[in-house]
């Protein structure tokens, strides 16, 4: 098992007063909540905080933790086990307030050693609104997951697998890996969530579950730019096909479109592709930024070639609007 | 911890296109309809049927992103309606931005 450093998660020094620990907490919460943040790993990070705050916000939690770290363990390092009686004289109180609510009660391996299932939040199951205490529709639950633009165009399987509460045949609640099988149907957006009814937690007393719900984020591609459901590429075209037009067999992510750029076409230009973006009842565009490259030797023949193209058109001036300068 | 059979399902993309009702965004959302109703009055979301009596109030599938989202944020961030409400409007200006 790995030792975890929870003051070194959260910043803090080995004194820190339960103030500083709770304002820490607060800030770290606002930097790394997963709704909010935009920082990469953020649901990890603001798990992970969490995990440092349950224990650390508790002072029994807390002196029994900092008994144990006295033994000189090292964050990360591995091998950890607690000593058989390393709570005698701690009474820890399961629940409270606070910390987050992100997924399932999901601790470390370090953590539920320590302190047990019962130290980790159950506080979501609660109704906490006037409904039956006995009998409670179970939470929604989410996740991400990660698709290639291509899946979003044909539809996509992911295999998930999902951490969750159910109750055994005696009513206990034990954790459980699910694996569940998900068809993404085509047409799904960036930051689009799609509902899988009944999936999330458990009810309890017979209620019914509640959803699981999956955030779709698109892997990055190499060559392909994605805004709600439209998609961008930057065609790189030659300079005598700029001139002098051509048609180019264009890769797309529904796969390839002879595309027809016209003559005199300049950098820049944007073309449209109607209903080639994403598919949906009201499909996205495709749109192609054309870009002309230039090889970056050139031979001697082509440099000739060029010097007698400047001769033939030494009329144009690109920079016209600039002021006309040469 | 036990490893189940695979299950398999098809998820429904919770689309623009799609309306809820007052009470299955209750039930979606985990919420009292009071709750819900209290959500409308700080403009976490807001009813596509204004007009009518609020039991016949209809919303836009999105809310049920939105509600969840507010519900986190007071639970985790420890804001209020009203601060979780400007932070959901502040994030859709930042999304605007950010696609022009």
């Amino acid at each position: 098992m790995e030792y975890k450093d929870y003051y070194k998660i959260m910043g803090l020094s080995k004194d820190a007063s339960q103030e500083e620990i709770k304002r820490t907490y607060r800030k770290l919460a606002r930097k790394y909540h997963p709704d909010v943040s935009k920082e990469k790993d953020a649901e990890e990070k603001f798990k992970e905080v969490g995990e440092a705050y349950e224990v650390l916000k508790d002072p029994e939690k807390r002196a029994a933790y900092d008994q144990l770290s006295a033994a000189g363990w090292q964050a990360g390092q591995t091998g950890f086990e607690p000593p058989p009686d390393w709570n005698a004289g701690f009474e820890f109180h399961g629940g409270g307030s606070g910390g987050n609510t992100f997924g399932d009660a999901d601790f470390s391996d370090f953590f539920e050693n320590l302190f047990g299932q019962a130290g980790a939040r159950h506080q979501y199951n609660a109704s906490g609104h006037g409904r039956s205490a006995y009998q409670a529709r179970g939470r929604d639950t989410h996740a991400k997951v990660f698709i290639d633009i291509e899946d979003a165009y044909r539809g996509a399987s992911r295999s998930l697998t999902i951490k969750s509460t159910v109750l055994d045949k005696n009513g206990h609640p034990e954790l459980k890996n699910r694996t569940l099988n998900v068809k993404i149907p085509k047409g799904v957006k960036q930051g689009q969530y799609i509902r899988l009814q009944g999936q999330g937690s458990v009810g309890t007393g017979g209620g019914s579950s509640g959803d699981l719900y999956l955030e779709i984020e698109f892997n990055p591609h190499s060559h392909y730019q994605v805004d709600g459901s439209d998609v961008t590429l930057e065609l790189p075209i030659t300079p005598w096909e700029a001139a002098l037009g051509s048609k180019i067999n264009l890769p797309t992510p529904g796969g390839n479109v002879e595309l027809k750029i016209p003559e005199g076409s300049s950098s820049g230009k944007r073309m449209r592709l109607k209903g080639r973006g994403i598919p949906s009842k009201s499909p996205g565009d495709f749109y192609v930024i054309l870009e002309i490259a230039m090889p970056e030797q050139l031979s001697d023949k082509e440099k000739s070639l060029y010097q007698e193209l400047q001769k033939a058109s030494s009329n144009f001036n690109p920079r016209y609007k600039l002021g006309g300068i040469r | 911890m036990n490893n189940d059979v695979i299950e398999s399902y098809t998820g429904i993309i919770v689309d623009d296109g799609e309306t809820v009702s007052l009470i299955k965004l209750s039930h979606c959302c985990d919420l009292s309809v009071e709750e819900i109703l209290t959500m409308v009055e700080y403009g976490v979301i807001e009813p596509l049927n204004f007009q009518t009596s609020h039991i016949r109030w209809e919303f836009n599938s999105s809310s049920i992103v939105r509600v969840n989202i507010a519900t986190r944020l007071q639970r985790d961030l420890e804001v209020n309606l009203a601060g979780a409400a400007l932070a959901l409007e502040l994030l859709d200006e930042i999304k605007t931005l950010r696609s022009t």
